[in-house]
C-alpha cells in the first residue's frame, strides 16, 4: 500500500518535472497565474467552456470600431475617469486585421493649417500628446512606442485668387498658437530651388509640429495602452441596436419621440451566433461605416426635413495613393507639399520615393464598392500636375498605389462630436473626411468629456454637434487635402 | 572660428543624475534594457500582483515629472536679466557650460560665480553653449531658442534630445554655426532632415547616432541638404576596415575619457 502511493507520488513528480522541462520556465508560470486566477473568487469560471471570444453580457460603454477615433475615446474615457476601474469599456471592431480600416491606410500626416479654428486646436492637442506619446501610453516593460515622426511640415501653396484666403487662414492658425510662416514664390525658389513658381501667388509653411508618422505605431500604442487600463475587446460586427422610445413634448408643444439604446447585438465572426450586450452609451465611431450604423440606430429614419429624417451624412468615399520612384527628385528638405489645386506628396523613406495623390472632384468619385485602384487617375489627374510644379518628375516610376477610405462628410466635410439629439445614448466620433487620424486624440479626448461631465472642456467642440446637420449650419473646411 | 571649435576640447562632464535616475525604471529611454529577458524582482512581482504593476506605474510617472520640472521655463530670469542669463543659468544647473563672448568659459560647478558676477555677464551674449549629457528636453530647450549671438551649440549624448528637439531649432537659424549632435541616443534621419532650416550651419556633427538607420546614406543626404556645410560623420569606409580587436575598448561606455576627435569615433556598426 505505502509502496503504491509511494510509486504514484514519485510517478506524477517526475512527470511534473518533465512537463516542467519541455515547457520552459515561461509558459509555467504563466499556467500557474492561470490557476490561481481562476480559483480566486470573483474571477470567471473557465472549467466548463471558454467564453473569452464572446464579448461580455453588459458593458457601460460600447465602442463601435477600433479605429484610431474609437481607441483614443476608450482612452479618454479610463483616463478621465474618477475612480480606477469605475467604468466598464467595450471596443467591438469587426475585423482585427484593419485591412479595410482607414487608420492603416492613412498617409498619416499631422498639420495645423486647417481654416476653422477648432481644427488647428485639435491638432495642436494631437501634437502634443504625440510628442509626449511615450508618458501618456507607458505600459511598464512594454517597449516605447516608435512613432516615427517626421517634423517636415506641410507646404500649402496658394494661386492669386486664393491668396487673400491663406493669409487670412495664417492669421487665424498663428492665433492659436500655430508656427506657420507665410512664404512669397521667391522665398519658395530660394528654399526649394525643385519648385516651379509659375502661378503660386503665396505659400505657407510649417515650420513646427507638423509632419507626418506611423499611423500603425499610434494605433497599435492606443490598443496596447487602452488594453492595459481594462478596456475590453470584442471581434464581432455590430448588427442591430435594440432600442425603445419615449414620446415627450418639448417647450414648444411639439412632439418628439426620444430614443434609447439599451442592447447592442454583436455577430460573431463567421457565424450566426451574435451576443447582446446590455449598454448604457453607444459611441459611433465606426469610419466610414458610421452612416450605416446610426442607420441601424433608426436616425434618418423619419419625415424628411425633421430632426428624425436626417441622416448622418458620412459615406466612404475611396482615395487612391500612389508610390513612386525618382531618382532625381527632391532631398531630405522635402515638406509635404500641397499644390494649388489638391495635388500633394511627400517623401517617404531616404530612397527618392515619394507618395501622393489627389481628391477627385464629385465628378470624377470612383465607386467605392472596393479597393481597386485606379492607375489612370494619376497619369491624367494626378502626375502631368506633378510634373509641371515639381520638374524633376517628368520621369518617375510609379511603384506601387494603394486606396483607402476617407469617412467622408458630405455635408461639409468636418467631424461630428457629440450626442445625437434624439438618440439620446448614441455619441458620435466620426465624419473626419480625411483628417481623422491627427484629430482623433483630441476628439477622444472631448467625447469622453461630454460623456463623463456633460459638456466639452478642453476644446470647446459645440460647433460640431450633430444639429447642425438639421439647422443646415455648414461648419465647412477649405482645407481638405 | 576659435571659439565656437572650443567646446570640443571641454572637460567631459559628470555623468547627470537626473538622467540616470530617469533610466533605472523605464522601457521608455531605454527600449532594450528590459526586454533582454533580464527579469527583475519587480518585474516577477508585478506580473504576479496588480498593485505591484501599480506601484511601479506611480514611480515611472514620479521619474516623468521629475524630467519635466527639471526642463520648466526660467521665465522669472528671463525677464529680470534677459535670455541670455537665462539660458545660461538653465544650461550650468544642467551640468553643461557657456561660454559668453569674450569671456571664458564657465561650467556648472562654477555657477555661484557666474550668480554672483551676473551683472558682468549681462552685457554680453552667450556665443556657445555646451551641454553634453544633459537631461534637456523638449521643453528645456526652449530656453535657448531666445540666445540670439549662439554659434554654437553642442547636444553631445544627450539622451533625450530627439527628433521633436531638432524640428524647435530654426529661430537659431540667423546666427546658429556649428551644431554638434552627437551620440544623441534618440535623433534619426527624420529629425535631421529639418536642420535645413539651419542655412548659416558651417559644421555639423552627425556621428554615432544609433537611431538612424542608414547612416551612410544620411549624411550624403544632409550634405546634399546642407552644402555650405561640413558635416562629420561617421566613417563608415574606416569602419569596413577596422578589425575588432582594434576597437576601442571603452567604447562601450557611455562617456569616453577624451571626448574623440571626429573621425575616430567608433563606427556604429561595430557598436
Ligand atoms: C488615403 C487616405 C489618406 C489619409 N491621410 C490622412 C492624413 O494624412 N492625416 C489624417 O489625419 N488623416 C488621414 N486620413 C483619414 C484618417 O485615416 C481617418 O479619418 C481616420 O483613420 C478615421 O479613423 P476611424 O477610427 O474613425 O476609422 P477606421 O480606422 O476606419 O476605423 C473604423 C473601424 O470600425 C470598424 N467597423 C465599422 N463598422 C462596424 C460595425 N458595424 N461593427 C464593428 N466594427 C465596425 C471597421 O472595421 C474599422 O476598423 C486618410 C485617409 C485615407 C483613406
Amino acid at each position: 500500500m505505502l509502496r503504491r502511493v509511494l510509486r504514484t507520488g514519485l510517478g506524477r513528480s517526475l512527470l511534473i518535472r518533465e512537463l516542467g522541462a519541455s515547457s520552459g520556465k515561461g509558459r509555467n508560470v504563466s499556467e500557474m497565474k492561470k490557476k490561481i486566477r481562476s480559483l480566486l473568487p470573483g474571477e470567471p469560471d473557465n472549467f466548463m467552456y471558454d467564453t473569452r471570444h464572446l464579448p461580455p453580457e453588459r458593458s457601460d460603454v460600447v465602442i463601435v470600431g477600433g479605429g484610431v477615433i474609437g481607441l483614443s475615446v476608450a482612452f479618454w474615457l479610463k483616463k478621465l475617469e474618477k475612480r480606477r476601474d469605475g467604468i466598464r469599456v467595450l471596443v467591438v471592431e469587426r475585423d482585427q486585421t484593419y485591412s479595410r480600416a482607414s487608420t492603416g491606410l492613412s498617409v498619416g500626416g499631422i498639420r495645423q493649417q486647417f481654416s476653422v479654428p477648432e481644427n488647428v486646436q485639435l491638432s495642436l492637442f494631437s501634437v502634443d500628446f504625440l510628442r509626449n506619446i511615450n508618458e501618456h501610453l507607458a505600459v511598464v516593460d512594454a517597449p516605447p512606442v516608435d512613432l516615427q515622426f517626421n517634423p517636415s511640415g506641410y507646404l500649402l501653396l496658394a494661386s492669386e485668387e486664393g491668396a487673400a484666403i491663406l493669409e487670412s487662414n495664417v492669421k487665424m492658425q498663428r492665433q492659436e498658437g500655430a508656427k506657420i510662416c507665410l512664404m512669397s514664390p521667391e522665398q519658395l525658389r530660394k528654399k526649394f530651388p525643385w519648385i516651379n513658381t509659375e502661378g503660386v501667388a503665396l505659400a505657407s509653411f510649417g515650420m513646427e509640429n507638423e509632419g507626418w508618422f506611423d499611423p500603425w505605431s499610434l494605433l497599435q500604442g492606443l490598443r496596447r495602452k487602452v488594453q492595459s487600463m481594462g478596456v475590453l475587446f470584442c471581434q464581432g460586427e455590430v448588427t442591430r441596436f435594440v432600442t425603445s422610445s419615449n414620446r415627450m413634448r418639448n417647450s414648444a408643444g411639439e412632439e418628439v419621440n426620444l430614443r434609447r439604446i439599451h442592447e447592442v447585438h454583436v455577430k460573431m465572426d463567421n457565424s450566426l451566433e451574435y451576443q447582446p450586450v446590455e449598454c448604457a452609451i453607444v459611441i459611433n465611431a465606426a469610419g466610414a461605416w458610421s452612416g450605416q450604423v446610426a442607420e441601424l440606430a433608426g436616425i434618418g429614419k423619419g419625415p424628411p426635413g425633421t430632426l428624425q429624417g436626417t441622416k448622418l451624412p458620412v459615406e466612404p468615399r475611396k482615395r487612391f495613393v500612389y508610390m513612386w520612384h525618382c531618382p532625381q527628385g527632391p532631398g531630405l528638405e522635402t515638406p509635404l507639399l500641397t499644390d494649388t489645386n489638391g495635388v500633394y506628396f511627400r517623401r517617404e523613406g531616404l530612397g527618392n520615393n515619394y507618395i501622393g495623390g489627389r481628391s477627385p472632384t464629385e465628378e470624377e468619385e470612383p465607386d467605392p464598392a472596393d479597393l481597386e485602384v485606379d492607375h489612370d487617375f494619376f497619369q491624367n489627374k494626378v502626375w502631368p500636375h506633378l510634373a509641371y510644379r515639381v520638374p524633376a518628375f517628368e520621369s518617375l516610376k510609379v511603384r506601387s498605389a494603394w486606396a483607402g477610405y476617407y469617412d467622408y462628410n458630405t455635408f461639409d466635410q468636418n467631424g461630428v462630436v457629440g450626442p445625437h439629439p434624439l438618440v439620446v445614448n448614441m455619441y458620435f466620433a466620426t465624419g473626419f473626411s480625411g483628417h481623422g487620424l491627427q484629430h482623433a486624440l483630441g476628439v477622444g479626448r472631448a467625447v469622453a468629456e461630454m460623456l463623463l461631465n456633460g459638456h466639452f472642456q478642453t476644446i470647446d467642440m459645440s460647433p460640431f454637434l450633430f444639429s447642425r446637420f438639421y439647422l443646415e449650419e455648414k461648419l465647412l473646411e477649405q482645407n481638405i487635402i | 572660428m576659435a571659439a565656437p571649435r572650443a567646446f570640443l576640447h571641454l572637460i567631459p562632464l559628470k555623468w547627470n543624475w537626473g538622467e540616470r535616475g530617469f533610466r533605472d525604471l523605464s522601457g521608455v529611454t531605454t527600449p532594450e534594457a528590459s526586454h533582454r529577458g533580464r527579469r527583475t524582482l519587480l518585474q516577477f512581482l508585478s506580473d504576479h500582483f496588480y498593485d505591484v504593476e501599480f506601484l511601479r506605474e506611480y514611480f515611472l510617472r514620479k521619474q516623468m515629472q521629475k524630467l519635466h520640472l527639471e526642463n520648466g521655463s526660467y521665465i522669472r530670469v528671463q525677464n529680470k536679466y534677459g535670455p541670455d542669463i537665462a539660458g545660461a543659468y538653465f544650461i550650468l544647473k544642467h551640468g553643461g557650460a557657456v561660454k559668453f563672448r569674450d569671456m571664458e568659459w564657465v561650467r556648472s560647478d562654477e555657477w555661484r560665480h557666474f550668480i554672483a558676477g551676473v551683472s558682468k555677464f549681462q552685457a554680453v551674449p552667450v556665443e556657445a553653449v555646451d551641454a553634453s549629457g544633459c537631461a534637456i528636453n523638449y521643453d528645456g530647450l526652449g530656453n535657448l531658442l531666445s540666445l540670439k549671438e549662439l554659434r554654437s551649440l553642442s547636444l553631445q549624448r544627450c539622451p533625450h534630445v530627439d527628433d521633436w528637439c531638432l524640428s524647435r531649432l530654426y529661430p537659431l537659424a540667423s546666427s546658429l554655426q556649428e551644431l554638434s549632435l552627437a551620440g544623441c541616443p534618440r535623433i534619426s534621419e527624420r529629425g535631421l532632415a529639418c536642420l535645413h532650416h539651419l542655412q548659416n550651419l558651417h559644421r555639423l556633427d552627425i556621428s554615432d547616432l544609433p537611431a538612424v538607420n542608414f547612416p551612410g546614406l544620411t549624411q550624403i543626404l544632409v550634405e546634399e541638404m546642407l552644402p555650405n556645410c561640413e558635416v562629420v560623420g561617421m566613417d563608415w569606409a574606416q569602419g569596413l576596415r577596422q578589425g575588432p580587436d582594434e576597437q576601442p575598448q571603452d567604447a562601450a561606455g557611455p562617456i569616453p575619457v577624451e571626448p574623440l576627435a571626429p573621425g575616430s569615433r567608433q563606427p556604429l556598426c561595430n557598436s
